[in-house]
């Protein structure tokens, strides 16, 4: 019985860990197509397009990070009140970037004015661009570690949050989003705008490589999560490799399909291997391991633990189910030389 | 100012703001849903058109709403760590759980509604927007579990100095629960009533499709009267709950410091000395207050000083008196507005049946566009005579609000960011309310030019995106 409680600590770590890849997974393509926008869409039409392929998700995607959120809260209270109080300035622009963003999707072809269009073009292009950044950045400095002192208080100054690594964390997420909603763009568009989207893509792919080389390698200096996971994440350096690889490949292949799906393994792994360089640590204290937040001293009672495992495991099957039924339902692409079809 | 003050600023203001959203979606949607029924059942075109028309009203508040929520959840932990920290354990799990159960649903299935009309059958469609409401409806039901807990904490066991939920089922049948729960969503359906009946009222004074609007006038005031007889009965059950687990609040909404002869009058209006402890210039209704307080014309209702002397030998020396000009107007200006509402849809609903709405006087015409106010008002002042009520608790009887904010915050980063984010409201209120009277004004049969030009139909265009234009 003892060790039943305890597993449920690592449960929900990697619950919420399945959660955030989630949230990057799916939210990351309509941030990179909400990006591309300002890159591949040359008329109004097109940027409405490209808006339609992503229209009857980005909400249902952003609710992976709610729930990501609300599990945070519930499994790991300290870890919650710890993370959201010590990044207040950051998540206060997070949040900003949030409404705007999620307004301006409603908002926009409300009129037909183009300073009207311009402006909430303008709020989708730079919301999209900077949440990855700040998302980047918020989970970099969280494998860095921060100043937690014995009272689980985070008291970060601007330099713990922003410097070079996090920095080069943000644009690994921002240009790993970018080329993931290009491919999503691709798939879901016909002619023109698929090929354009195709071939930035492509065109991507070695910068984009570029960061993530140098942020696997800054990880290893500068973070304790190859000395503490050794060969696992060596592993899924690996496997990121090949799956970037793969996704290379199939874009020269112009398989968009399939790119678009090692695109998001990318992600998936990136992030994964960024829980697993975590665990059982939340938050790593830069003042001294003993600080530091874990799946443990951070939780939950197990009480609590339980009913939730029970309730997320009855109702995680119905939820995925309507998820795909609705993507299945708009699998069709996007014609924008006759008429949109719905 | 300090961090304590300014958090309660903040979280006033952003939860108000929200709540202003909140309840108009919950009504919106079960009108919709209903007027999408009828077309379904009976085929007619016109209620197809209407359930598009309040539809698009409704998307532009959903979406607001949406993002005001998004707030909600991240400031607990931004602005109150210390409270997330002590109830993390029991206030988390409905919290998640509401992610999980309700707001998948509402944003899947929405998307579907809006994008589906003519990919989805026309039942499997009308089932979309069902399961949007009844999304909306389990969401409110999980806030309203957590707020309940901080009300009446049920459920749980002091553990290391944080709560520690030992009972789900006690939470979730809290009595606080059983009854905000029902108040709260009928104020929901009647905000929602109220807006539909108001705008048609508007519409039908200027005679602009005339049909479409009569029509939506009957359905909405017919669930404008039922929810706003709910939200009296339920009101008044909730009141005798309060005055067994949170007598302090009643107190202060009564203005009643000393306890009460038996039975109780009813104080209509006064004025209120917080720090003299007395009232002036009351006026009276005899033995109403005990009927409010027990169902029955008789028992003596306790004072807020005795009350504060028992709070004080139960948890030591302090004030408990929360205030209470706040307390006893907020309660005053919802009934008020309430019982209001109660005349307004019986008139309503009279003429509706008796088919006199357009032979209807001018002066309720008009009364109806006003009332548009009503249940917004009604709505606010309700929760600002819970919250405030409850003060100085955050969690009652376990933690003061002061306790639970945030130690690492400094002062002037929650200017900063209430700043902000006023600012953000301030802009987004505005747009919301410019959009929905172009699309008012606009009507149910709105054909932008611009739209039929455009060989493709915009989801998020003038039309809301349902109707195809084909070539």
């Amino acid at each position: 019985m003892g060790g039943i409680p305890l597993l449920l600590n690592e449960l929900w770590f990697v619950l919420i860990a399945v959660l955030f890849i989630g949230f990057f997974f799916l939210e990351g393509f309509d941030f990179g197509v909400g990006m591309s926008t300002g890159l591949i869409a040359k008329t109004d039409r097109e940027r409405r397009t490209l808006i339609n392929s992503i229209g009857p998700f980005w909400d249902g995607n952003e609710v992976w990070l709610l729930t990501a959120g609300g599990a945070m809260f519930a499994a790991f209270p300290h870890w919650y009140a710890t993370l959201f109080s010590g990044f207040y300035l950051p998540l206060v622009v997070v949040l900003l970037l949030l409404i705007g963003r999620g307004v301006a999707f409603e908002f926009r072809s409300k009129m037909k004015q183009q300073r009207w269009r311009k402006t909430w073009d303008v709020i989708i292009l730079v919301a999209s661009a900077l949440l990855p950044f700040l998302f980047g950045v918020v989970f970099a400095t969280l494998m860095k570690g921060l100043p937690i002192d014995d009272q689980m208080q985070m008291h970060a100054g601007f330099l713990d949050i922003v410097n070079p690594y996090t920095v080069v964390g943000g644009l690994s997420v921002t240009l790993l989003c970018l080329v993931h909603g290009l491919l999503f763009a691709s798939l879901r568009t016909v002619g023109e705008l698929r090929e354009r989207a195709l071939q930035m893509a492509q065109k991507l792919m070695v910068p984009l490589a570029v960061v993530l080389v140098l942020y696997a390698v800054l990880t290893y200096l500068m973070t304790d999560v190859f000395a503490v996971r050794g060969w696992a994440l060596w592993i899924m350096a690996a496997l990121g490799a090949a799956a970037f690889a793969l996704a290379a490949y199939f874009i020269r292949q112009k398989r968009e399909g399939w790119a678009f799906g090692m695109t998001g393994a990318v992600i998936a792994i990136a992030f994964a291997s960024v829980f697993i360089g975590l665990f059982p640590r939340v938050m790593v204290s830069s003042l001294g391991s003993t600080f530091d937040l874990t799946v443990y001293n951070a939780s939950s009672g197990p009480y609590s633990l339980k009913v939730m495992t029970i309730v997320a495991c009855t109702l995680l099957p119905f939820v995925l189910g309507y998820q795909i039924w609705s993507y299945y339902i708009f699998r069709k692409r996007l014609n924008e030389q006759h008429h949109l079809e719905y | 100012m300090d961090p304590i003050m300014l958090s309660r600023i903040q979280y006033a203001l952003t939860t108000i703001f929200h709540f202003f959203f909140v309840p108009l979606s919950i009504g919106l949607v079960l009108l919709v849903a209903i007027m999408e029924t009828l077309y379904v059942a009976k085929g007619k075109e016109i209620y197809k058109t209407m359930a598009k028309f309040w539809g698009k009203l409704f998307l532009i508040n959903f979406a607001v709403g949406v993002v005001t929520g998004i707030l909600q959840e991240f400031q607990f932990g931004m602005n109150w760590s210390e409270y997330s920290r002590f109830v993390g354990d029991v206030f988390g799990a409905p919290l998640a759980i509401e992610a999980l159960l309700a707001f998948f649903m509402e944003s899947t299935f929405i998307g579907l509604w809006i994008f589906g009309w003519d990919r989805l059958s026309k039942k499997v469609h009308l089932a979309c927007i069902w399961l949007v409401f009844i999304g909306t409806f389990l969401s409110a039901l999980w806030i309203l579990a957590a707020n309940s807990f901080m009300q009446h904490p049920v459920g749980f066991a002091m553990n290391n100095g944080r709560a520690e939920m030992n009972d789900f089922f006690a939470l979730i049948t809290n009595g606080q629960l059983l009854v905000e729960f029902p108040h709260t969503i009928f104020g929901a359906l009647m905000t929602g009533a109220f807006v539909v009946t108001g705008i048609s009222a508007y519409k039908l004074m200027k005679k602009k499709d005339v049909e479409v609007f009569r029509r939506s006038f009957n359905i909405a005031v017919i669930v404008g009267l039922v929810s706003s007889l709910g939200v009296a009965f339920s009101g008044h059950f909730q009141a005798q709950y309060l005055v067994e687990t949170q007598p302090m609040k009643m107190a202060a909404s009564e203005g009643t410091w000393t306890t009460t002869e038996d039975p109780a009058p009813w104080t209509v209006i006064a004025s209120i000395d917080p720090e003299k402890q007395e009232n002036s210039g009351e006026i009276k209704i005899p033995g109403l207050l005990s009927y409010l307080s027990y169902s029955k014309f008789s028992g003596s209702v306790k004072g807020m000083k005795e009350l504060n002397a028992e709070y004080q030998q139960t948890y030591g020396p302090g004030d408990y008196i929360p205030p209470v000009r706040t307390t006893f107007w907020s309660f005053r200006v919802m009934i008020a507005a309430g019982g209001l509402m109660i005349l307004l849809a019986m008139y309503g609903t009279y003429l509706a049946w008796r088919k006199k709405l357009e032979a209807a006087k001018p002066w309720f015409m008009r009364l109806m566009v006003f009332a548009i106010s009503l249940p917004f008002i009604a709505n606010t002042a309700g929760w600002i005579m819970t919250e405030v009520g409850r003060q100085p608790w955050t969690v009652f009887g376990y933690m003061t609000t002061e306790a639970g904010v945030s130690p690492n915050v400094s002062a002037g980063m929650i200017l900063f960011s209430t700043i902000a984010f006023t600012a953000a409201y301030t802009v987004l209120g505005i747009v919301m309310v410019y959009l929905f009277v172009r699309k008012i004004k606009a009507g149910p049969y709105a054909v932008d030019k611009s739209e039929e030009e455009d060989e493709s139909a915009d989801p998020f265009g003038m039309d809301g995106g349902y109707s195809v234009v084909t070539k």
